[in-house]
């Protein structure tokens, strides 16, 4: 699927949306940053519930093809500029990591 | 060896939210010259690790990253306390990083064994007391 595919579904928000044109190839769940730099690929989605700016570098470096920041954790103006800075697609969704990820799975 | 391609970046300390930056400069600087996007990935990812330890442990330091034509070569640079045992630092999951760190998704032990994967050689060079220096090597053939 594409970011634009997912951003039609009811649950996910777009916070900053750079690139909808962009695949889904599969997809990585995690909050500690390492793990996730270590285990995740190109053109995942990364499903997380950490809104520190540093998950935009993560997602920057890793080139995933957006980010879903769920149960609605509340962002940070930072967060978002950095999105914007980066050209990181950046999607909210109230739903929690693991149902996200049960949702998604049967899409990508 | 023909001439290299030398960045030179200084890693601020203080800013725990703004390491990154030099990584992030050098997956563009390379996509400009050409390089490999898998190669990008592995550099940048290695970088970004040694830039979060710099900050977390040693308040900074510098990198410097010479592009050769056989091979991309990042030479990390802090004045920190040192690593006072290599082997146990080397190892996933062992961390000596504070409290506040792992709130921001930092902190889980897997910096170093992160970056050694993503390299093709690491050395380390550390001195308690006086510092550490990780050299890293990514070859292009």
């Amino acid at each position: 699927m594409t970011v634009k595919e997912l951003l039609e579904l009811e649950k996910f928000e777009a916070v900053n949306i750079a690139d909808d044109s962009r695949k889904i190839i599969g997809g990585y769940c995690g909050d500690l940053l390492s793990w996730v730099m270590g285990r995740a690929e190109e053109n995942n989605v990364f499903v997380t519930i950490m809104v520190n700016v540093n998950v935009i570098a993560v997602a920057s470096l890793i080139n995933v093809s957006c980010v879903v920041i769920c149960e609605n954790a509340e962002l940070s103006d930072e967060l978002i500029t950095a999105a914007k800075q980066k050209g990181i697609n950046l999607i909210r969704t109230p739903l929690a990591s693991f149902e996200a990820c049960a949702y998604l799975s049967n899409l990508i | 060896m023909s001439e290299a391609i030398n960045f030179h970046y200084v890693v601020d300390g203080d800013d725990f939210t703004s390491a990154g930056e030099a990584s992030v400069d050098i997956k563009r600087k390379l996509r400009q010259l050409g390089v490999d996007p898998a190669i990008i990935r592995r550099v940048s990812i290695a970088m970004y690790e040694g830039e979060v330890n710099m900050v977390i442990h040693a308040e900074g330091g510098t990198v410097d990253v010479n592009v050769y034509e056989d091979k991309i070569e990042m030479i990390l640079s802090d004045e920190g306390p040192g690593i006072a045992n290599v082997e146990l630092a080397m190892k996933a999951g062992f961390s000596t990083a504070p409290d506040y760190v792992r709130s921001l998704g930092f902190g889980a032990g897997m910096g170093l064994p992160n970056m050694k994967s993503y390299t093709d050689g690491m050395e380390i060079d550390t001195k308690i007391g006086v510092g550490t220096t990780i050299t890293m090597v990514v070859n292009l053939k």
